[in-house]
């Protein structure tokens, strides 16, 4: 059975792919390698996994705002999320998306999206 | 949000893709933060021009965005990771000089003023009292909102960058007259008799205060120099945006905070000073985060007078303020010691760290933050204290 969930747009698109979940916040600008994907924040919960092709949920993005250059760099070296979900998104994940047009979603209850369950994003809306 | 028929027309796509772009971004940070509207900027500071922060995901991002972008309002530009004219006598690498001046072009043809400083306000990007700008230099910020009375967030570099390409930023937060009023009041019992104990204080009340509005009481005067120090160190211990100085910042006329008080007493100064230090005799001497204004130059110039230095010197300053030095004749007094301009950059964002150097000693509070957080060890000095360490 299918779950709606509706949130707020924060970059336009629709993307299909399996959840990556990430309770804490993450932080792109030495925490995610651009050309990998790979989670290199030494201690965080995802440590070890890419975020290439998946739909990467987090509550809400932290550091430096040259993060959202590196989401850009992720975009380009073909390693990006197929889409981002936040509880909150702020600034650095935000205008990430943006320049990198990666389908960006927020005000969603994270809590109910399981790593590797499929998730659909359309505009506002998320099913699971 | 309400925007107008132009900011539609930008949004659109009506002049071009980079605009649309940076409209996309300010329209969703102004959703994001709950702004009603868009407002006009006069000024804009860019961070993120650094090689080693930007890496090559930012050439690339702002070549796209100089394929149609340009600037729309005056906008200056942060320091680079060199000198860009005396990189090779700074020891920088080929390599690293040639993607960091790859930056800078991208900068150029966006048509940003390649300022390349930390203190846009020393070197002619001084904004007014009231004035909505968008700039996002921490340090900077902090000197804008408090010292100039001009109206600012903290922006990061990519939206700072938009509201260049667009003249816009979103009205939210530092541009509201409510969110100006102070949070916490300090009683600065502490006998401040420097520019780097104002540095220290400012350390010390950006961890108490986070990102509230501090409202200093007790201090009888400050001038330029005492007030961008302290503008710096309370940004990079804590996310402060705007403080005020009772008699000496123009909006302390709100009156202080009157839910909390603090006292900053001689001892808490004396304890961050320490706490600022690690052990290590300094092979590494820089001063000028923020950026040295011309007294600051004089000074230096003075206190070098007949000495020649023994360690590697760095005096960072802008490209302009060097230029009025020059003609004042202290840079010449100054280089006659053996000691470096570092003009367009300093020891944060330039690579030092690659350059071999471990203990660095300088009079900058945020300076010392940030190059512990590179992995180097650290000596917070006075002035004079530092030059003595430069010529031991």
């Amino acid at each position: 059975m299918s779950v709606r969930l509706e949130g707020r747009v924060i970059f336009e698109g629709k993307a299909e792919g399996t959840a990556l979940v990430s309770s804490s916040p993450m932080s792109f600008y030495g925490g995610v390698d651009p050309n990998s994907g790979m989670v290199v924040e030494r201690g965080h919960e995802l440590q070890g996994q890419s975020v290439r092709g998946h739909v990467l949920v987090f509550p809400n993005g932290k550091g430096s705002t040259v993060g959202s250059y590196i989401m850009f760099r992720l975009k380009k070296s073909g390693s990006a999320p197929c889409a981002i979900i936040n509880e909150k998104c702020e600034t650095i994940v935000a205008v990430g998306a943006i320049i990198s047009e990666i389908p960006c979603v927020d005000k969603i209850d994270i809590r109910r999206i399981k790593t590797g369950s499929t998730v659909r994003v359309d505009g506002a809306t998320v099913e699971l | 949000m309400e925007l107008t028929s132009e900011e539609r027309g930008l949004l659109a796509g009506n002049e071009g893709r980079a605009a649309r772009k940076c409209m996309q971004i300010l329209v969703a940070l102004g959703e994001i933060y709950g702004a009603e509207s868009l407002v006009e900027v006069s000024s804009v500071q860019v961070s993120g021009v650094s090689y080693k922060n930007l890496g090559d995901a930012g050439i690339e991002f702002l070549s796209e965005l100089a394929e149609d972008g340009r600037a729309r309002v005056r906008s200056t530009l942060n320091p680079a990771g060199m000198s860009l004219t005396d990189w090779r006598a700074q020891g920088i690498p080929q390599g690293f000089a040639e993607k960091q001046l790859e930056v800078i072009d991208a900068y150029r043809r966006l048509g940003l003023e390649i300022s390349c400083t930390c203190t846009p306000y020393l070197a002619g990007n001084e904004p007014s009292f009231g004035q909505h700008i968008a700039w996002s230099e921490s340090s900077a910020v902090v000197y804008a909102n408090s010292v100039l009375g001009a109206k600012t967030n903290r922006e990061g570099g990519p939206s700072a960058l938009a509201s260049s390409l667009t003249g816009r930023t979103p009205l939210y937060g530092y541009h509201l007259d409510e969110n100006r009023l102070p949070t916490l009041t300090i009683n600065v019992e502490a006998d401040l008799k420097s520019p780097e104990d104002f540095s220290a204080m400012g350390y010390f009340v950006g961890k108490t205060v986070k990102d509230g509005v501090p409202y200093f009481r007790g201090i009888r005067s400050a001038g330029v120099e005492e007030l961008k120090t302290l503008s710096a160190a309370l940004a990079s211990s804590g996310g402060v945006t705007m403080f005020h100085m009772e008699g000496i910042t123009p909006e302390a006329g709100v009156g202080p905070a009157r839910s909390q008080a603090v006292s900053l007493t001689q001892a808490i100064l004396a304890e961050t000073t320490a706490a600022l230090s690690d052990v290590g005799a300094p092979d590494f001497v820089s001063v000028g985060c923020p950026h040295c204004s011309l007294t600051e130059l004089a000074t230096i110039a003075e206190l070098l007078r007949g000495r020649r230095v023994t360690r590697e010197f760095w005096v960072c300053c802008s490209g302009e303020v060097k230029r009025r030095s020059d003609e004042a004749g202290y840079s010449a007094a100054i280089e006659r010691s053996g000691a470096k301009f570092a003009t367009d950059t300093c020891m944060v964002v330039a690579p030092i760290e690659d350059l071999g150097h471990k203990v660095v000693a300088t009079n900058s509070a945020k300076a010392c933050h940030y190059l512990r957080n590179s992995g180097l060890r650290v000596r917070f000095l006075p002035l004079e204290e530092c030059v003595l360490e430069a010529t031991r």
